[in-house]
């Protein structure tokens, strides 16, 4: 997957965890948690998302690089 | 035969409107099977019925406000073999008639209409003779009676029914509007054109309550989620008025170590994919759950100024709905389910819950309920009790703090429980050996 094919992903996987919210309005450096309002049954569920779209195992150690769009995208590219 | 009647799906519930019916008349149902959806004012919830076998009659047509208690449906009851499908009656009507009224109906009404569209009827003053039916076969439905009786009540429609405009309004062009910056910025917030709106100030000028004022009686384009979210609002603030008004509350906190438990649950995670792992809020509602069980005299209702236990731990859970409002259902017998079925049943419920789709059991019985505002990163949390139970439990963020132990300073992870008791049902005393059985239990999470 290419970086761009990451970003559309984790933007495609929040979109379904928090379909409510303004994703386009989301700069990619904002805290996730904050910014939607994720509570921890969120987090879990964006985790599992990203984990069986991208085929990548994330353990709760690589939690804190789940921070913002950017980040995350940062993280699955280095482990692809 | 048995009647399925409107439940009571929560103490502030007097009235459901039922949205939708899952069975048709001649079906089978078993006990606990989901069979129509009930609109509260808070979600529209699936309702189970409470007796096995065949669906005789509808006796309420969807749409229809029907008290709590009211018959909704006949049952006839299973006789015999549970397993064994009674059979269908034979040739069941097509369009099914849905509560033909038993007796022939007086002369000169239509001859279909159910026994509680003809008492809407009687309550309005409405002459079904002169009512047209626009239900299936001519059927005069609530609706209908409502309509006909809106039109008898309402003056001959000579003006607009919201506020008319000015006598001689200027042409948008020429008008100038006067309006405060705060004006601008709610008309902005709320959706009001400032142009629509007469203004109340000095030579007109339009002050921010015009704009609330113009919101309020603006015809109604708002869609169904925010009339819900309203709907909602309301009946949060009726319950929680009346819990303020009632119950004298006593408040206790109490800061937990969660080590232990944090490590255990660390440990048990990283072996574990992403479906199986376990948040931390599951090993809160396990402890409050077994704590409930142990000091049982905060689990339950203060009912006929008197304390009735819960019949069993139903722990009430707080969800925050996306785009606001709260709703509190019930995990039932939650002190005795393992905590991967505890973590399964809470994903189900919160997503359920934000779907709108909760059955009628989990929105009527909690008996204690646990409000969990972490995720929202307050420290802690003093609740309000939803009536008629008599505990709220508390919890705050986990969180690192220093923390002593043994005469050394360490940095712990921690998390700050708070009890809201019934002063009433409970004393100080109780309240703190519930939060001290909570912190114990949590000391030893393998055996949660």
């Amino acid at each position: 997957m290419t970086a761009t094919d990451i970003a559309t992903t984790v933007r495609t996987c929040l979109r379904e965890v928090a379909p409510e919210a303004d994703l386009d309005a989301l700069p990619a450096d904002a805290d996730l948690r904050e910014e939607l309002f994720l509570d921890s049954l969120d987090f879990l569920r964006l985790v599992e998302l990203l984990s069986e779209r991208t085929g990548h195992r994330i353990d709760e150690e690589d939690y804190p690089h789940l921070e913002s769009v950017n980040s995350t995208v940062a993280f699955l590219s280095r482990v692809g | 035969m048995a009647e399925f009647r409107m439940p009571s799906l929560g103490a502030d519930m007097d009235a459901g409107v039922l949205l939708e019916w899952l069975v048709r008349p001649g079906d089978t149902v078993r006990k606990g099977d989901v069979v129509a959806v009930v609109d509260t004012s808070k979600a529209a919830i699936e309702v189970e019925c409470f007796t096995s076998g065949t669906v005789e009659r509808l006796l309420v047509e969807p749409g229809t406000r029907v008290p709590v208690g009211a018959p909704l449906a006949t049952i006839a009851a299973a006789e015999g073999e549970p397993a064994e499908v009674p059979p269908v009656p034979a040739a069941p009507p097509a369009a099914p008639p849905v509560g033909l009224p038993p007796r022939e109906p007086p002369v000169g009404v239509s001859p279909v209409t159910s026994p509680l569209v003809r008492r809407l009827a009687a309550e309005r003053g409405v002459d079904l003779t002169a009512v047209r039916g626009t239900g299936p076969g001519g059927r005069i439905t609530h609706a209908d009676v409502e309509r006909h009786a809106a039109a008898a009540a309402a003056p001959p429609p000579t003006a607009p029914p919201t506020a008319p405009p000015p006598a001689a309004p200027p042409t948008p062009a020429e008008r100038r509007v006067r309006a405060s910056p705060l004006a601008r910025r709610l008309a902005a917030e709320l959706g009001v054109d400032l142009a629509t709106v007469q203004g109340t100030g000095r030579d007109g000028a339009i002050s921010a309550d015009d704009v609330r004022l113009a919101a309020e009686t603006a015809p109604p384009t708002r869609d169904e989620g925010e009339r819900r979210r309203e709907n909602m609002r309301v009946a949060i603030a009726a319950l929680m008025a009346r819990s303020k008004r009632e119950v004298p509350h006593y408040y206790l906190s109490e800061t937990i170590d969660l080590a232990p438990a944090m490590a255990w649950l660390r440990e048990r995670n990283r072996a574990l994919p992403v479906p199986e792992r376990i948040v931390p809020a599951v090993l809160l509602l396990k402890a409050s759950a077994r704590a409930a069980a142990r000091v049982s005299e905060v689990n339950g209702f203060w009912q006929d100024d008197r304390f009735v236990p819960g019949s069993g731990v139903h722990l009430g859970v707080a969800i925050a709905l996306r785009g606001g409002g709260l709703v509190a259902p019930a995990i039932h017998d939650a002190d005795q389910r393992d905590l991967h079925d505890l973590m399964a049943t809470l994903r189900d419920l919160v997503t359920r819950t934000r779907a709108g789709r909760l059955r009628g059991g989990e929105m009527s019985d909690p008996t204690i309920t646990i409000s969990n505002l972490g995720d929202q990163g307050v420290e802690s949390i003093f609740g309000v009790i939803y009536p008629p139970q008599v505990a709220l439990v508390g919890f705050g963020r986990v969180t690192d703090r220093p923390w002593a132990v043994d005469g050394l300073l360490g940095v712990r992870p921690t998390v700050t429980a708070s009890l809201a008791g019934d002063h009433r049902a409970t004393d100080g005393a109780t309240g703190a050996r519930y939060l001290q059985a909570l912190s114990q239990l949590l000391q030893t999470p393998e055996e949660l």
